[in-house]
């Protein structure tokens, strides 16, 4: 991917609410056509962030430029920017065309060309002949379509979108998922956008950035995210995963459970304490002997594409997917391939804790 | 004492509709071989039929009799012309009533002519004030927002007449105000006994009535919508304009039927801060039944009054046709 140009850029921006934190020391930075996701539980500040960018909230501290130039005290009417709401947010007293057409109406441009570019996001958001129903009466997925028309019809920059399809059911939210790529793809904007859900942010995104508790714990794309996660939060939170406490003897070798396993990871230093990460499709179930690892299954389920299955081995509790389903009971050899054990730094203890507790 | 008395067929009626009644009463349980819940609302069905209902009746009934309970149209034509029960008794006694010097009395319009202006006044003012009240007290920003709320509310908590009265120690001639300008050597003012003092008792009474419709209107506004609609470019001004005033539109005509009805029927505040300089439909409908003791004239000047009512409100309904903001009184 050749290096686009930043268009938005976060330096150093904290948010306080009477005194309380919610966003420390984010900074961030967002290239021309990317689609980026803010990913993270309720509370981690990817809402405010937003609403930060949209000039909803002013940062307690720190800048926010666009395009270079620092739009931190500018209110929301003189930015470059759209929003889609959570909730969508639309006019509940203006008709469909009426609600497309507002911003629009607002910068007073002329009757004939409003006409024609509210039909043509009508068109592009495959609600053509609507113009004329009131909001109320269209469903969930169509008012979510009106909103980013209503947002896109300003040709803005930018287009924020706030959990806009959390209200949908899942069939629906996979249809706008695959649709609001590609209108991302053909208008050639960037899109900003926020989720909790992880599949939605791996589906979509370009780069994902992952919060938590008001901090920013790792951006990178879908594939890094996933496969190198630089934490336990980031692991657990982005897909399901084991995750183990362990030493790294030296580099490339690693010690957990009472077996050595070789790995790719270097440069923890020797007889270090680590955090090993094998996600549950990497754990190999091999006839018992085989594997460096024994464990028993304890329960099975099956999700359909493949069984989830619980073994315990020694101590520790792993959790695989296989296609291949063992018996309750069953005694298993359990293997990971090198490639496939990812080393972290280590969760300090009262983090780990707390995050044991919350589950 | 009063010189009046039902006519026998009102006692009659409201006999008949206690009949009625207890025969409703027992079918419905017959029917639903129980008691079912609907029959939880027949005590109120009661309850208008004989308090409400039939004195409607009676107000038409009276409206349209003489003292003599002959069907007559007089008590309209003494509406138009307070003096034709005297040209009429003149005219009678062989007398021209024009020759007499007694000429047509224009009191009875003007005093409604005067009610409709006063009251038309008393709600600009409440809105004027009550709007941009509502408006600060809507404000998330605003932190005194739910202070304010509380102080709105408290006065009305007190007694509707000693409210009223309380402004009179104020106004007075030895009163608060004036005792505070002469003691900074200002000269004492007039404040009493005029239509100003009538309007500013109205204004005060009926400002909450004004407010909180409004109010409510503003605060249940999804507060995302302003922000929309910043976010699309319409600056502070033109949001208000475009979203927030006309989705508190409903509120506004419900405030407005709120003021404007009881202002136009006020009474007791022109008695007491107008000095009878003042006097106002409201009373006159009171001293005609109750001091003239004419039920008759009475009749005809409050259903006058309700047709007026009833217009008015036809009038606003069709300004907020799903009564949203609670004006379906």
């Amino acid at each position: 991917m050749q290096e686009r140009p930043r268009l938005i850029n976060l330096e150093n921006v904290s948010k306080e609410y009477d005194g309380v934190r919610v966003l420390s020391d984010i900074n961030l930075y967002i290239r021309k056509n990317e689609f980026v996701t803010l990913l993270g539980p309720s509370g981690c500040g990817k809402t405010t962030t937003l609403r930060i960018i949209g000039g909803f909230e002013r940062a307690t501290t720190g800048r926010v430029l666009f395009d270079g130039e620092d739009i931190t005290d500018l209110p929301p009417y003189k930015r470059k920017v759209n929003t889609v709401f959570q909730k969508y947010a639309l006019f509940p007293h203006l008709n469909v065309f009426e609600n497309i057409a507002f911003g629009l109406k607002v910068a007073r441009r002329p009757k004939e060309e409003i006409r024609q570019k509210v039909e043509k996001m009508l068109a592009l958001v495959n609600l053509r002949g609507y113009g004329k129903r009131s909001v109320d009466s269209l469903s969930g997925g169509q008012q979510q379509r009106i909103a980013i028309a209503r947002a896109l019809i300003n040709e803005p920059e930018v287009l924020l979108l706030d959990e806009p399809l959390g209200a949908l059911d899942l069939k629906l939210r996979q249809e706008m998922q695959l649709e609001l790529k590609r209108m991302q793809q053909m208008l050639g904007i960037t899109f900003i956008f926020v989720t909790h859900d992880q599949e939605e942010a791996l589906t979509m995104s370009d780069i994902i950035v992952v919060m938590k508790d008001g901090y920013i714990q790792q951006i990178g794309s879908p594939k890094a995210v996933y496969d190198e996660p630089r934490s336990a939060f980031v692991a657990n939170f982005i897909g399901q995963s084991n995750i183990i406490r362990g030493v790294m003897v030296h580099d490339e070798l690693v010690h957990f459970c009472g077996a050595d396993f070789p790995c790719v990871d270097k440069g923890f230093g020797s007889n270090a304490p680590v955090d090993v990460l094998i996600r549950p499709e990497d754990l190999q179930l091999v006839p018992e002997g085989e594997g460096r690892l024994t464990g028993v299954v304890r329960s099975v389920l099956f999700k359909g594409v493949h069984y989830e299955m619980i073994i315990d081995a020694g101590e520790m509790r792993f959790k695989a997917h296989s296609t291949q389903m063992q018996p309750e009971g069953a005694k298993v050899g359990l293997d990971v391939i090198p490639f496939n054990i990812h080393i972290m730094q280590p969760m300090p203890v009262q983090e780990a804790l707390l995050e044991e507790e919350s589950t | 004492m009063s010189s009046f008395s039902f006519p026998p067929w009102a006692v009659w009626l409201m006999a008949l509709g206690l009949l009625a009644f207890v025969g409703l009463v027992a079918y419905s349980v017959r029917r639903n071989r129980g008691i079912k819940r609907t029959l939880f609302s027949f005590p109120y069905g009661l309850w208008i039929v004989v308090f409400t209902i039939v004195p409607l009746l009676l107000i038409g009934y009276y409206a349209f009799t003489d003292r003599s309970g002959a069907f007559t149209l007089d008590n309209f034509k003494t509406f138009w012309d307070s003096n034709f029960e005297m040209q009429k008794q003149l005219t009678q006694l062989g007398f021209d009533p024009v020759e007499m010097g007694v000429a047509r009395g224009h009191v009875n319009v003007d005093t409604l002519v005067y009610s409709l202006w006063m009251a038309f006044l008393c709600t600009l003012i409440c809105l004027g004030l009550g709007y941009p009240a509502a408006l600060f007290m809507a404000d998330r920003d605003f932190r005194l927002g739910p202070t304010l709320v509380i102080l709105f509310i408290i006065p009305m908590w007190m007694n509707f007449l000693l409210r009223t009265i309380a402004w009179m120690s104020l106004l007075e001639d030895n009163g608060l105000i004036n005792t505070l300008l002469s003691a900074l050597g200002l000269p004492r003012m007039q404040l009493m006994y005029n239509s100003r003092a009538v309007l500013l008792g109205m204004v005060y009474n009926y400002l909450p009535f004004m407010v909180f419709p409004i109010y409510n209107a503003l605060n249940k506004q999804e507060y995302r919508l302003s922000e929309a609609a910043m976010d699309l470019g319409a600056n502070p001004r033109t949001t208000f304009l475009k979203v927030t005033l006309p989705l508190s539109l409903p509120g506004v005509v419900s405030g407005i039927t709120m003021v404007f009805m009881p202002s136009v029927t006020t009474f007791f505040i022109p008695r007491v801060l107008g000095g009878g300089n003042t006097e106002m439909f409201g009373d006159l409908i009171e001293r005609t039944f109750l001091m003239a003791d004419n039920w008759n004239v009475g009749s005809a000047l409050s259903l006058i009054m309700m047709v007026l009512i009833i217009m008015s409100l036809t009038l606003l309904r069709k300004v907020d046709p799903e009564g949203e903001g609670g004006s379906t009184i």
